[in-house]
């Protein structure tokens, strides 16, 4: 004997009206078959055997009200036929008809608790990996630093990974032929060809999508969004592909893979080009995201992002690309994913920044340091995973904190580490936090609308001096 | 009969437009590669029913689609595929997991969320994946398995190992405008991939001719120059020969193929859908003149292949499988708490 349990038809039903039944005592029943009609306060739903066998007894008459799930409706007999494999029981669920008012009083909808045995194989919990103290490389004696502009560093790391992973490989909108819209692949296309260069059409949420299918079959794409206000069209495949997919496969299909571009506000490109994406991205589990500011830090940490087993998006910045810097020559710079950088040293204010702020936070430095205030910068480098304890140490030396981003205000990157060091540091302020960021409007054309908008040296230095109450 | 009321007498014959059947002749071969098709779609169709009937006493939760009516799809690729062919869906994706060869009972210990579920319960349903198998998946977007597919194929192309990706979506996924970025870089680079638009005429609620202006969904290539074809996606022999066809046209560098499926879902899209966008007699005419099983088994008659009691040996067997894909999936414990926090990052090696 098999019992036929009211159904759930939808994951919040609870009960239902069993509103007619199909069939009658002595019926035959095949799989699929109709048996039963059931109306929840949404819907009527048909009930479809799944047991074969003879209709033994109906349980609950037709027109019966508030039926709870999982009480047994009706019970069927068996076939009787010596191939059929004997049924499932349900023994869980499965209440004794005798108890039917019990049963009803209780739908059972939690999984039973059962003894069962783990997966053979060993896939208990992962250990918890030993957090590791990450620094950057050390430089070897007599190595020489020659000046390179973030455009050319970021090309270069492209190139050195290119050489020494054939699964790598660039494809975006004029990457190959064009040498890139702001000229950052220039020259890839002649030392890799167009195999591992490329063009791609003007379809971002397309190619993003075909990266990161690609990635799925374990090579490493690098996909370059013209800017990364383009790759909002394709944002679905960088958090629901990209991010997620490691997550919910159980750890089975990685994507190693890397979206990057110009991020932030250029000059005068108006609002839909302007934006900054850190908080946006900063926001996701599964995703990491660099933000660097200067050339050694552009190569060294697009080297690490390319050979990062997980989806990397890495904001660049278009008014950064033509600025020259220090990169370490003839080694393999590789700067480790997740490092904050203190910047400038000082005691009597942290403020932190990441990516083109990084530069307005020194120049405000300097600023202060004239009117007596130390500040000390602390790069970010990395926005997820954040690493705030850096952040905290500064804070605690100079118990005054103001953040610094070009993206707006609310939920933002600012909002994220002020909520951190009052949790981890709250002693230790001596004035609340503060944030300087865009305006909260869509960025405006107008050249003297556009700066009052964006975060300025000025701007900076008035936060820093009003948290030192000076 | 098991599955149809009245058996297969009234079924309609392969569409006129497509690939007439692919003729087995009465060989050993033609028996036994029917009997397997034959096995495996009872295998999804039992299994699927098993499922409905779990989410029905709220041991799966959330969303469930099941696949019913639509075995002869699944099976019909599986069985024109070879050996390291990439596959990718949708969430519809039961069937297409349970044919490449991915144990049941990881398939429906992940419905039920548990730790023996093949993602270990953090997909359920629509997320389940199995690189061993090539079956990528299991996608939720609607369409965004498209790119992912073809993205599937560039690395094949990069590699150039020969592979073809099959990716499958459905009716209402043709028209979601990344099928059409996708369609165009895969064209445009010769890519190995075959397009398999399971048309099942509703896209949730939402019949073909309500929501596309071209409903020859074969035809959606062709600003593209993409070749497709109408298939009788009832037909496991039609959908095995197009198929075949499709991925001897990919693997030769020729790009991209379609191939259009007509098919129809007997359940509703999701379990918690009661279909009232379509009459019963709609899907009652459907089980009795197409059902996909019915047609095989009226095949194996035919020919003499099975009798009655061989037939009965391939249920037991079918049942024994899914019954104890149930048993495993209702007692493989909840994932541990620890569970939560891993795979969210796949850790630097060392």
């Amino acid at each position: 004997m098999t019992d036929i349990l009211m159904p759930a038809l939808s994951p919040t039903m609870e009960e239902g009206t069993l509103a007619k039944w199909h069939v009658k005592v002595g019926d035959n029943v095949r799989s699929g078959d109709v048996i039963a009609e059931i109306e929840t306060d949404k819907a009527t739903m048909e009930v479809e055997a799944v047991d074969e066998g003879t209709v033994a007894e109906i349980l609950v008459p037709e027109g019966t009200e508030e039926v709870k799930v999982n009480t047994p409706i009706a019970r069927l007999g068996g076939e009787g036929g010596a191939a059929a494999a004997p049924a499932p029981a349900p023994k869980a669920e499965a209440a004794p008809p005798q108890s039917r008012a019990e049963a009803s009083g209780d739908p059972e909808r939690k999984p039973p608790e059962v003894d069962a045995k783990p997966r053979p194989e060993g896939e208990g919990a992962a250990p918890v990996t030993p957090k590791v103290a990450l620094r950057d490389p050390e430089l070897p004696a007599g190595v020489q630093l020659v000046k390179v502009t973030v455009r050319d560093a970021l090309r270069d790391a492209m190139a050195e990974e290119m050489r020494r992973d054939a699964d790598v490989f660039l494809m975006g909108e004029e990457v190959a032929q064009y040498q890139g819209a702001y000229k950052v692949s220039r020259g890839l296309l002649d030392e890799f060809g167009p195999k591992r260069v490329i063009d791609t059409p003007i379809t971002e949420y397309g190619f993003a999508g075909l990266g990161v299918g690609a990635a799925m079959a374990g090579l490493k794409p690098v996909v370059e969004f013209m800017t990364f206000n383009f790759a909002m069209q394709a944002i679905d495949h960088i958090i629901n592909s990209a991010a997620k997919t490691l997550y919910m496969s159980g750890g089975q299909i990685r994507s190693s893979i890397v979206f990057r571009g110009p991020n932030g506000a250029a000059a005068r490109v108006g609002a839909q080009h302007s934006q900054d994406y850190a908080a946006w991205y900063g926001h996701v589990p599964g995703l990491k995201v660099v933000a660097p500011y200067d050339s050694a830090d552009a190569k060294g940490l697009l080297k690490a992002a390319i050979r990062d087993p997980n989806p990397v998006v890495f904001l660049e910045h278009e008014m950064l690309y033509g600025q020259e810097f220090d990169v370490p020559e003839g080694v393999d710079w590789v700067v480790p994913i997740g490092k904050a950088k203190v910047r400038r040293e000082g005691t009597g204010v942290t403020l932190v920044a990441y990516s083109r702020m990084v530069g307005f936070c020194l120049q405000a430095a300097e600023e202060l340091a004239k009117e007596g205030i130390e500040a000390e910068v602390v790069d970010l480098r990395t926005i997820r995973p954040m690493d705030i304890e850096t952040v905290v140490a500064s804070v605690k030396k100079t118990n005054r904190l103001v953040t610094v981003e070009e993206g707006w205000g609310p939920m933002g990157v600012g909002a994220e580490i002020a909520a951190k060091v009052t949790e981890l540091a709250f002693d230790y302020l001596d004035a609340p936090p503060m944030r300087v960021h865009q305006e909260d409007v869509p960025l405006p054309y107008a050249a003297n609308l556009e700066a009052l908008s964006m975060p300025s040296i000025e701007r900076i230095v008035k936060a820093a001096k009003a948290v030192s109450y000076k | 009969m098991a599955r149809g009321q009245t058996g297969a007498a009234g079924r309609r014959k392969a569409n006129g437009a497509g690939e007439q059947p692919a003729q087995t002749g009465k060989t050993q071969s033609g028996k036994d590669e029917l009997l397997k098709y034959y096995r495996d779609m009872l295998l999804i169709r039992r299994f699927e029913e098993r499922a409905g009937q779990l989410y029905g006493m709220g041991l799966i939760g959330g969303f469930c689609h099941l696949y019913i009516g639509q075995e002869a799809i699944a099976v019909g690729v599986e069985a024109a595929k070879r050996p390291g062919d990439q596959i990718i869906t949708g969430y519809r994706d039961h069937g297409h997991m349970l044919v490449s060869g991915m144990d049941p009972k990881e398939v429906m210990a992940e419905l039920t969320g548990r730790a023996g579920g093949s993602s270990r319960g953090k997909g359920g349903s629509m997320h389940m994946f199995s690189t061993e198998a090539a079956f990528y998946g299991g996608h939720g977007i609607v369409g965004a398995q498209v790119p992912l597919g073809t993205g599937l194929a560039l690395a094949d192309s990069y590699r150039g190992d020969g592979k073809v990706s099959f990716t499958f979506f459905g009716d209402g996924a043709a028209n979601q405008g990344q099928v059409y970025e996708a369609f165009n870089m895969a064209e445009l680079w010769k890519l190995p991939v075959v397009y398999v638009i399971e048309n099942n005429q509703y896209a949730m609620g939402t019949a073909i001719q309500r929501s596309s202006a071209e409903t020859r969904l074969h035809k959606r290539g062709v600003s593209f120059n993409i070749p497709g074809e109408e298939v009788d996606g009832m037909d496991v022999l039609a959908v095995k020969a197009a198929t075949e066809k499709a991925a001897a046209h990919a693997r030769a560098g020729n790009g991209p193929f379609i191939l259009e499926m007509k098919t129809y879902r007997y359940r509703g899209h999701s379990m918690s859908d009661p279909a009232k966008y379509r009459t019963r007699e709609e899907v009652d005419e459907v089980r009795k003149t197409r059902d996909p099983i019915d047609h095989v088994e009226e095949m194996l008659e035919k020919n003499g292949w099975a009798d009655e009691a061989t037939l009965k040996a391939i249920d037991a067997e079918v049942k024994k499988i899914v019954a104890d894909a149930a048993e495993f999936a209702r007692t493989s414990p909840e994932p541990e708490p620890s569970e939560l926090y891993t795979d969210v990052y796949t850790e630097l090696p060392a």
